[in-house]
C-alpha cells in the first residue's frame, strides 16, 4: 500500500529524517514508536506532503506521491490525523465533519458515513451543534478521527491519538481504531508515545531513534524485545 | 448595586485623569502676552465627569455579567435581535421589502446632496463586504486594500483617457485587473500570516499608491486625472442631479448584487474552506483543501469588489489622483469590517453607515468632530469587542439532560 524509501526529511539545516524505509500493506495496523524527537510525526507529516520531503521516494499503491501537495495526496485516499487534534475550534461538530468530507461530491456516501461516525462516537451525534472548542480533550480526539474518516480514506495517519487522555479514554480510542480497521478495511499508521497500548492493536512496528528505523519487526516480537521493553515499555 | 469599593476605585480613576489631563486642561499659557492662566474650574469637571463615566460603565458591566448569566437558561437571548428577526420569515420578507422601499424612495425624499452621502455610504458598504472576504471570512489581515480600489479606479481612468472606453466596458476590466492584483499579491504572502501579512499588504498598498504618484507618464502623477465621464444610460443626457440619483440606483443595484454574492460564497464549499483556512491551517491541509488556492481565490474575489468600486468611484468624482487612496482609507474600510462584526453582512453594512455618515453628520460639532468619532469607536470595542453584530453562528444550548437542541438553522 504505502512505501517509503530512503525518505530524507530536513527543517532548515535539520535533517529530521535519515534514509527512513518503511512499507506498510493494505489492511495492517502499523505502527511507529520512539521517543520525542524521534521523527515520529516529521514520517507522518512527510507522508501527507506538508513537510516537504527532500530526498527518497514515497510510494502509494506503486504512485510516487512525494511531489504531491497535501490536498492531492489527500485526494488519493491518505487521510491523516494531526497530533494535538487540531480541530476547527469555532465551527460546530457538524462543520468540522463536514469539512473532513471537503474533496467527496457523493452526497449519499457522505450521509452514510456521517451516521456511521455519529454510531461509533455517540457524544459527537449528540453534540453536534456544539462548538468543537468547547469539547473535552477525549471527544476533540474522537472529532478528529471521525472527521478523518468522513474523507473515507484507504490510509489513516494517526498521530499520537492518546495524547493528553485518561486511560480510560485511551483504551475506548484504541479499540475504536481497531474497530475501524477491521470493519472498513482502513490500513492504519499509527505513531505513538503509548507503545505498550498502541503495540498491542498493531500488526506490526517499527521503532525511530534520531531519524531513523531502528527496528522492523511484528508487534508481538517488539513487545517481547528487551531493547524495547527497557526503553519504551517501562519494564 | 454600587459598593463603597468600586466608588474608591472610581475615585482613583477620576483622581488619574485629573492628572493627565491636568497639562491640556487646567494649565494654559499664552506665548504673546507671556502669561499663565489656571482654569481649575476645568479639572473640577474633569474629575467629576470621569467619575461619573467610570461608575456609569461599573454598572454597565455588572449588568452584562447578569445578563450573561440569565442567558445560560434561554439560548436565544444570545443572539443579537436583528439576527434574530432576520431568521424569522414573518418578519424577514416585510422587513426587506419595507427596506428596500425605504431605499429606492430615499433620494426623492431628501436632497441631492443626502442621496450623494448615501451613495459614498454604499460604496463602503460594498468595499466592507470585499474585505469582509478576506478578513472576516479567510482571516487573512489585509492592510492594503487601498490598493485595489486604486487599480479599479485607474483602469477606468486610463483606459478612458487612451482608448475611450465608456464606463460598462471598464467596470467589468477594473473589476478583474484588481482581482489579477489580488494575485499578484496573493503569490508572495501565501506562507505569511497574522502581523508579518499584515505588514507586508501595507507595503503593497504603499507601492501601489507611490507608483502612482511617481510614475508621471503613466498616470499623470499627483495631479491625477480629472474629466472622467459619468457612467452612460443607453446615451440619455442627463443634469447633475440627475447624473447623481443615477449613480445612487446604481449602487444599490451593485450592493444587492454584492450582498447575494457574500451571501451565497460564505454558505458555499469555498466558504467553508475559508472558515476552515482561518481556524488551522495544518487541520486544513490534511482535510485535502488546496491552500494556495484557497487564498488566492479570497484575495482576488476581495480584490475584484475593490476595483468594482474603484471605476464607480472614478465615475462618480470624475477626477482620480493618488492622494484618495492612501492608507488612512484602508483603516477606514478595515474598522467597517471590525467595528460591524467580522464575517456578518448585516454587521458590515451598519458599520459602514455609521463611519462614512457619522462625521458627515457631526460636522455640526465642527472641530470635535472627530474625537467624538474616536471616543464612539474607542467605547464601542470597550463596550462590544465583537463588533456591532457579531457573526454568531450556531448556538448550542444545554437543556437538561435532553443536550442537543440547538437552534437549528443549519439543517
Amino acid at each position: 500500500m504505502l512505501e517509503l524509501k530512503n525518505v530524507q526529511t530536513s527543517y532548515g539545516n535539520i535533517q529530521a529524517l535519515q534514509d527512513v524505509n518503511l512499507t506498510i500493506h493494505a489492511g495492517e495496523i502499523v505502527t511507529l514508536i520512539g521517543a520525542n524527537g524521534a521523527g515520529k510525526s516529521t514520517t507522518l507529516m512527510t507522508i501527507s506532503g506538508i513537510v516537504p520531503c527532500r530526498r527518497g521516494k514515497i510510494l502509494l499503491k506503486g504512485q510516487e506521491i512525494q511531489a504531491l501537495s497535501p490536498d492531492k495526496i489527500v485526494a488519493l485516499g491518505v487521510c491523516q490525523v494531526p497530533e494535538g487534534r487540531h480541530i476547527f475550534a469555532d465551527l460546530t461538530v457538524r462543520e468540522n465533519l463536514d469539512l473532513g468530507a471537503f474533496l467527496r461530491t457523493d452526497k449519499a456516501g457522505i450521509k452514510q458515513d456521517l451516521e456511521y461516525v455519529y454510531s461509533l462516537f455517540p457524544i459527537l451525534a449528540e453534540r453536534r451543534h456544539q462548538s468543537g472548542g468547547t469539547l473535552s480533550g477525549g471527544q476533540q480526539q474522537m472529532l478528529a478521527m471521525s472527521r478523518a474518516l468522513m474523507a473515507r480514506p484507504q490510509l489513516l495517519l494517526l498521530d499520537e491519538p492518546s495524547m493528553g487522555l485518561a486511560p480510560l479514554v485511551i483504551k475506548q480510542i484504541f479499540e475504536i481504531i481497531k474497530a475501524i480497521n477491521k470493519e472498513h478495511n482502513t490500513t492504519i499508521f499509527l505513531v505513538e508515545q503509548n507503545a505498550h497500548q498502541a503495540l498491542h492493536i498493531a500488526d506490526r512496528g517499527y521503532v525511530i531513534e534520531n531519524g531513523r528505523i531502528i527496528l522492523a519487526d511484528s508487534a508481538d516480537k517488539l513487545l517481547n524485545n528487551p531493547d524495547v521493553q527497557k526503553a519504551y515499555l517501562g519494564i | 448595586m454600587i459598593t463603597v469599593k468600586e466608588v474608591k476605585r472610581s475615585l482613583l480613576v477620576s483622581l488619574w485623569f485629573v492628572f493627565l489631563t491636568f497639562p491640556l486642561m487646567v494649565i494654559k499659557v499664552n506665548p504673546y502676552e507671556r502669561t499663565v492662566s489656571w482654569r481649575w474650574s476645568n479639572m473640577v469637571y474633569v474629575a467629576i465627569g470621569t467619575f461619573v463615566i467610570s461608575l456609569l460603565a461599573k454598572a454597565w458591566f455588572v449588568r452584562k455579567e447578569r445578563r450573561m448569566a440569565r442567558q445560560q437558561d434561554s439560548c436565544h437571548a444570545r443572539i443579537p435581535i436583528i439576527q434574530r428577526i432576520l431568521q424569522r420569515p414573518g418578519y424577514r420578507y416585510p422587513l426587506a421589502a419595507f427596506l428596500l422601499g425605504a431605499v429606492l424612495a430615499f433620494p426623492h425624499l431628501f436632497s441631492t446632496y443626502q442621496a450623494n452621502i448615501m451613495t459614498t455610504a454604499l460604496m463602503y458598504i460594498v468595499l466592507g463586504l470585499g474585505l469582509n472576504i478576506v478578513v472576516g471570512v479567510a482571516g487573512l489581515l489585509d492592510l492594503g486594500y487601498v490598493a485595489f480600489y486604486a487599480v479599479g479606479a485607474y483602469s477606468y481612468a486610463l483606459l478612458n483617457l487612451h482608448f475611450g472606453l465608456g464606463f460598462w466596458t471598464v467596470l467589468p476590466v477594473g473589476g478583474l485587473l484588481a482581482a489579477l492584483f489580488g494575485v499578484l499579491l496573493g503569490f508572495p504572502v501565501l506562507r505569511l500570516r497574522g502581523d508579518y501579512l499584515a505588514i507586508v499588504t501595507l507595503g503593497f498598498g504603499e507601492i501601489i499608491r507611490l507608483i502612482l504618484e511617481n510614475w508621471n507618464a503613466f498616470s499623470k502623477g499627483p495631479s491625477g486625472i480629472s474629466n472622467i465621464p459619468r457612467p452612460g444610460f443607453f446615451g440619455l443626457e442627463m443634469s447633475l442631479d440627475q447624473a447623481m440619483i443615477y449613480m445612487y440606483y446604481l449602487m444599490i443595484g451593485l450592493l444587492l448584487v454584492t450582498i447575494f454574492v457574500v451571501n451565497r460564497l460564505q454558505d458555499s464549499r469555498l466558504g467553508r474552506a475559508w472558515l476552515a483556512l482561518r481556524e488551522d491551517e495544518i487541520a486544513c491541509q490534511a482535510m485535502g483543501i488546496d491552500k494556495t488556492r484557497t487564498k488566492l481565490i479570497a484575495f482576488s474575489l476581495g480584490a475584484f469588489w475593490a476595483g468594482l468600486i474603484g471605476v464607480i468611484f472614478a465615475a462618480k468624482t470624475t477626477f482620480v489622483n493618488p492622494a484618495s487612496f492612501t492608507f488612512m482609507e484602508s483603516a477606514i474600510i478595515l474598522s467597517i469590517v471590525v467595528l460591524g462584526g467580522m464575517g456578518s453582512i448585516v454587521g458590515v453594512i451598519l458599520g459602514a453607515l455609521i463611519l462614512v455618515l457619522l462625521p458627515e453628520y457631526l460636522r455640526a460639532l465642527s472641530e470635535y468632530r472627530m474625537l467624538a468619532f474616536g471616543a464612539i469607536l474607542v467605547a464601542m470595542m470597550i463596550f462590544k469587542p465583537e463588533g456591532l453584530i457579531a457573526n454568531v453562528r450556531r448556538i448550542y444550548c444545554y437543556q437538561g439532560r435532553k443536550s442537543n437542541t440547538a437552534l437549528k438553522n443549519d439543517e
